[in-house]
């Protein structure tokens, strides 16, 4: 037999149809909505008169504009938002779909609270209509972003009408550097390859550095497959993914059947195109720019890039990054929420207060279960003593619907994925990294190292 | 019912910008409701106005100047909707009226959303569409190319998003027409992949 990648296992064995010109009919296993979009997608099914063909295989929860402060209900900062969750939910209801609703002890951000349910597992093709669905490319699961009208198309028919896309393998060979993470592998591979590098590609990451990442981090690092243009990223399914996974609500009872050991690319696997990059040369990664490709290590000097992002960010080329004035700092969101950032952050933020200039603080776990884990842990009085909000799980200020928001003309450091202009608010600048250099960022009050935060190095490896 | 116009031809209004995202075509807080409409106004509302909550127009945005105001064409530069897989930036500039974007590429989920809904996306060389600024573009689907001043260029496009988009098609209905292959297929995968089909839990 002729060896195959993990992605083409994957898609060979989903291929219902295969039409003329190229493109199949690709079965759908598990459809995910949140509030944000699949509102949209279940009322127009609804006025079509289209029902969804296999309720048990679609889920739904309330992240995206639901309030993140304790004590929240149906009611949002955002204007109009209660509607989005009250649609959602009646929607939800007459479709006879899953919903992880606002108090549900399960909510969380559709990318984490998928992993914790065991909804996607490896081997299955997943969707949603949210674009860093990619986050469960982690699992060894085939899991892409679409727009509303595929989401309806991948519930009334379970399978999506697709163009095969090529293949690309990205090895990080070696291994990380002491306080360098998956969140900056995978903003350098944006810094070197381009924001659109990935167009058209579904992405393997592998290599040791990979295979050394736990669960969370192997989500940080295929999160941002759609910020480098990829339709997905993946990661072979290895023992690792399995002791994640047993146990979980809606996982099988085992993972004894022998397929599951086939959930990664054959030896000799061919990929249309493929990089390496060497884990053991990066550095924690800040972006300066207003795309995730305009990003560099944080000790650089800000390089020459479009005069809009340079006009936008306040920031000349051949600035030094290091050292920028903060008036904010965020952690949370699908990239970097989970109970292993927390507790990164903790570590840095432990004793210590940010400072005064940084007027607001935010930290949002990516799930209830990640809050109660955090609390269990001390980690949210760690937080509050430091000077940072502990909230409700959800996307919050990761975009700015429209409701809270940062002070006018804050510059942020986020643990987000977008340094987009205004994705944050209207003139917001925002600087993307890691939790801990967030963390060392706010404790400095301006763009900082976070390897000189560190209570103490770990011995090396 | 929305099949692309044919023949088509438009005055092509030029955004040529790398990685413009859909944050920027419909701003999260320009999404006011579950549907599918009233988006037009507050497409790339960051851009389009100096002041977006009064709605006071930038006079300098390409699409407020005079010839642009009901532009059916857009130029494009590479990444064009990149970011947040949401419809609604497709919506906002269906309901504002475009029909057809030539970009140097597009990001792949965005891409994608312009077929459902009829908006035709053409990739051509960043030379070829900064060529086309202000320029009457005539776009031939059937034939694969596009004319400006006798200047013919052939575009690549996917057979299948050909048709949907020269006959107007519903990917659902089209895909309803198979629900026999799709019904025979999870009949021989249910056995072989049990844990994919779960029992209702509600």
């Amino acid at each position: 037999m002729m060896a195959k990648t993990l992605f083409e296992k994957i898609w060979d064995a989903h291929e219902v149809v295969r039409a003329d010109g190229g493109s199949s009919l690709i079965a759908i296993d598990r459809v995910f909505l949140h509030e944000r979009t699949g509102a949209a997608a279940l009322n127009r099914m609804a006025e079509m008169g289209r029902t969804v063909l296999d309720p048990a295989r679609v889920f739904a929860v309330m992240d995206h504009i639901v309030d993140t402060r304790i004590g929240r209900g149906d009611d949002t900062l955002m204007p109009g938002g209660s509607e989005f969750i009250t649609d959602t939910r009646k929607a939800c209801n007459d479709a006879g779909i899953r919903l992880f609703d606002v108090n549900d002890r399960d909510q969380g951000i559709v990318h984490i609270i998928s992993g914790e349910q065991g909804v996607v597992l490896p081997g299955l093709t997943l969707v949603a209509p949210d674009s860093h669905t990619c986050t469960q490319g982690a699992f060894g699961a085939l899991a892409w972003g679409i727009g509303s009208s595929e989401a309806e198309h991948a519930m009334v028919t379970s399978t999506l009408r697709l163009e095969r896309p090529k293949t690309m393998q990205v090895r990080f060979e070696g291994a990380l550097p002491f306080g360098v993470t998956a969140k900056d592998m995978i903003l350098t591979l944006i810094a070197q390859y381009g924001a659109g590098g990935g167009a058209g590609h579904v992405v393997e990451f592998a290599g040791e550095a990979v295979k050394a990442l736990e669960m969370e981090a192997r989500m940080t690092l295929c999160n941002m497959a759609t910020e480098f243009s990829a339709m997905t990223g993946i990661i072979a399914a290895d023992a690792k993914t399995y002791a994640y996974l047993a146990g979980r609500p809606f996982a099988p009872p085992d993972f004894d059947d022998p397929y599951w050991q086939t959930l990664r690319s054959d030896h000799g696997a061919k990929f249309d195109r493929e990089i390496v990059i060497d884990a053991s040369t990066i550095a924690p990664m800040v972006s300066w720019g207003t795309s995730p490709e305009h990003t560099i290590p944080v000790n650089d000097t800000v390089p020459q890039g479009p005069d809009r992002a340079h006009e936008y960010m306040d920031l000349a080329a051949g600035a030094e990054l290091a050292g920028t004035p903060l008036d904010a700092a965020f952690i949370g969101s699908c990239t970097n929420s989970r109970i292993s950032d927390l507790r990164r952050a903790a570590q840095i933020l432990e004793g210590r207060r940010i400072a005064p200039s940084i007027s607001k603080a935010l930290v949002v776990p990516g799930s209830l279960a990640v809050k109660r884990q955090a609390e269990a842990e001390g980690l949210d009085k760690i937080f509050e003593a430091a000077g940072f909000e502990w909230r409700m799980s959800g996307c919050s200020l990761c975009f700015y619907a429209g409701g809270e928001g940062f002070p006018e003309g804050s510059r942020t450091i986020s643990s987000t994925n977008r340094n987009f202009e205004g994705r944050q608010g209207p003139g917001i600048r925002t600087h993307i990294a890691s939790p801990e250099t967030v963390a060392a960022s706010a404790i400095a009050g301006a763009i900082a190292d976070p390897r000189e935060f560190a209570h103490e190095k770990e011995p090396a490896e | 019912m929305n099949a692309f116009p044919q023949p088509f031809s438009a005055l092509a209004a030029p955004l040529i910008r790398d990685n413009v995202d859909t944050d920027t075509i419909i701003p999260s807080r320009e999404m006011r409701t579950t549907g599918r409409d009233g988006l037009a106004d507050g497409m790339f509302a960051p851009w389009r106005y100096s002041d977006a909550d009064a709605r006071v127009e930038n006079p300098d945005f390409v699409l407020n100047k005079a010839e642009h105001r009901s532009a059916k064409l857009l130029l494009a530069g590479a990444n064009f909707g990149c970011g947040s897989s949401r419809e609604h930036a497709v919506w906002a500039l269906a309901e504002f009226g475009i029909r057809a974007i030539i970009a140097e590429s597009f990001a792949p989920i965005f891409r994608a959303n312009c077929v459902r809904n009829f908006i035709l996306p053409i990739t051509l060389p960043r030379s070829v569409v900064e060529g086309l600024s202000h320029e009457t573009v005539t776009i031939d689907l059937d034939d694969q190319q596009i004319e400006h001043s006798g200047v013919f260029c052939p575009f690549e496009i996917d057979s299948e998003a050909k048709q949907m988009l020269a006959h107007g098609l519903d990917a659902i209905d089209l895909t309803l027409t198979q629900v026999s292959a799709i019904q025979d297929w999870l009949s021989a995968d249910k056995p072989s992949r049990p844990w994919v089909y779960l029992e209702h839990s509600q």
